[in-house]
């Protein structure tokens, strides 16, 4: 998928090394070597509110936390079947993050959509972590390409298959999008301002509704995540 | 009358092409996007995306992670019988939902909302969901899954006749934008609106605009049909593309349905159907045949009608 004019393409492993880590740039394309695993919500209350102690030794086993929940089984004799591996949308992990980077060492936040540039700022910088988005978000298909195998399964009785901490041995499991960097910038923001200077003219002419909402913003440049 | 197997080992087969097989009209609508992509970012991504698809089929594996919440769209001539009956076919689909979940696999995604029970089979209260429609002759069932993903993307705002076409324009605008930054809505997507009717009914006609028609197809009113092509462009003069990076590949198509509402207001929703159209159809007939496709055909004549009686059209009484 590389061409001429595309993006830089990188392989980078999961448990990086902070030179490998200085060279990423925004917009880059990585593809991932090593063992990564899956923690969203289920993981980070389970782990940090209610102080279970963490099933993996983390960074040691893997620097690379993917915001996933998989297609996945577990098969009658203990073994797993992966299908596809999609991203969940990360902003919602925003109030557990700051801790589980500190707690984990993880270097590596896999999916979708990104934080914001405050968040970067604040605490992925001080820890030395980079963000990776998956691409197109539905590249499920490509991505479960790049499953060697499923290592194990922890918490799926306690917190069900989707919420469950997956540990995954990846091949060059990708594309993935680089969508932040050492310095906290975000891509998406970067992104979003350029297509924001567009939009005055897209909305010449249209009306406001004449029914408002509490809650509700008419600032297009805002986010709403 | 129609076996009940049947109907089972059809919806198993049609949970399985629906996650995996990206239906053609969609494929060549993403395919046309990315020729016309000039964006570095998004035509990467839409790339990447076509090759996916093409993993997807060859793995035989689900196109992507998040298979979105299974359901139904069951659809009967006039003479249709089912063994067992109705209850019996909503036994059926919900056994088909959980032995595909399982058997594909798809992500068990379906929860109970306060206590976040998994039943890992994507069966629970209310789920898979399945709707019903009719359709004068005939002695087929279609089965017909949608397994839409997304959490973003859906909204809904109460518009009133002075609001207008250019208020109906901006809605649809801030949909897209608010859900397209970051590409939260997984676009390019096939927008589904919904106009009239009640809150929940405007909700329902949206959504089944964005999953129940075909990209190109346009509504049956010509006036409707002008607007559906001038939204897709308007989404895509935004300047937003895949993953909301700087692009134009917003919309692939868009579908309107209206409904009658009440005279002081003009509701309106709107649905985006992800990069992952997930949807597969099956005729099933009382010989056993099964024929598979992937259009839905849902808005016939009969479906829009406005009138109280329905005539039929001619020829058409014999081919029950």
């Amino acid at each position: 998928m590389a061409n001429a004019k595309g993006p830089r393409e990188i392989r980078l492993s999961t448990t990086p090394d902070a030179d490998a880590l200085a060279q990423l740039r925004l917009g880059d394309i990585v593809y991932l070597d090593g063992l990564m695993y899956t923690a969203r919500e289920g993981v980070y209350i389970r782990a940090l509110e209610d102080k279970a102690n963490i099933p993996l030794d983390l960074p040691g086993q893997s620097a690379a936390n993917f915001h996933c929940s998989p297609a996945a089984r577990i098969n009658p004799d203990g073994s797993f079947e992966m299908g596809a591996i999609t991203a969940t949308a990360s902003f919602r992990f925003a109030k557990w993050l700051p801790e589980w980077l500190a707690k984990t060492g993880t270097k590596l936040v896999i999916g979708k959509g990104g934080m914001s540039s405050k968040d970067y700022k604040s605490y992925f910088v001080p820890n030395g972590a980079i963000y990776l988005s998956t691409v197109g978000y539905g590249t499920g298909a490509l991505l479960g390409r790049g499953i060697e195998r499923v290592e194990s399964v922890h918490w799926q009785e306690e917190l069900g298959l989707a919420q469950a901490m997956w540990l995954i041995r990846c091949r060059k499991m990708g594309p993935f999008i680089v969508a932040s960097d050492g310095d906290g910038n975000c891509l998406f923001e970067r992104e979003n301002e350029r297509i924001s200077r567009n939009l005055a003219e897209v909305y010449e002419g249209t009306r406001p509704a004449t029914l408002k909402r509490f809650g509700e913003t008419d600032d297009k440049s805002d986010e709403l995540i | 009358m129609i076996a009940i197997d049947l109907i089972q080992s059809t919806a198993e087969t049609l949970m399985d092409k629906a996650a995996i097989e990206i239906p053609d009209d969609y494929l060549a609508g993403l395919k046309a996007a990315a020729a016309a992509e000039d964006g570095d970012l998004s035509s990467f991504v839409l790339q990447a995306m076509l090759e996916n698809y093409e993993a997807a089929k060859e793995d035989r594996r689900a196109m992507c992670g998040d298979t979105g919440t299974p359901r139904w769209y069951v659809k009967m001539g006039n003479e249709t019988v089912i063994e067992g009956g109705p209850v019996a076919l909503e036994a059926a689909l919900r056994r088909a939902t959980a032995n595909a979940t399982n058997g594909v696999p798809l992500r068990p995604n379906r929860v109970h909302p306060l206590w976040r029970t998994d039943h890992d089979n994507n069966v629970g209260i209310g789920a898979p969901e399945i709707e019903y429609g009719y359709e004068p002759g005939g002695e087929w069932i279609d089965l017909i899954t949608v397994h839409k993903g997304g959490l973003f993307g859906t909204d809904y705002r109460m518009l009133f006749p002075s609001d207008g076409i250019q208020g109906i324009k901006r809605f649809f605008l801030d949909s897209l934008v608010a859900f397209g930054k970051r590409g939260l809505a997984c676009q390019p997507a096939i927008i589904g609106i919904g106009l009239g009717g009640c809150k929940d009914t405007c909700m329902v006609l949206g959504k089944r605009a964005a999953c129940l028609r075909t990209v190109g197809d346009r509504n049956s009113d010509p006036r409707i049909a002008a607007m559906e092509e001038e939204f897709t462009q308007l989404g895509n003069s935004i300047g937003m593309g895949a993953m909301g990076f700087v692009g134009k590949s917003m919309v692939i198509d868009t579908h309107i349905e209206v409904g009658y509402c009440h005279t002081g207001g003009m509701q309106m929703s709107v649905h985006a159907f992800c990069l992952s159209s997930r949807r597969a159809v099956a005729r099933v007939f009382p010989d056993g045949r099964v024929e598979y496709r992937t259009d839905p055909d849902w808005f016939t004549d009969y479906q829009r009608r406005e009138t109280v009686e329905w005539q039929m059209p001619k020829g058409h009484e014999k081919s029950a």
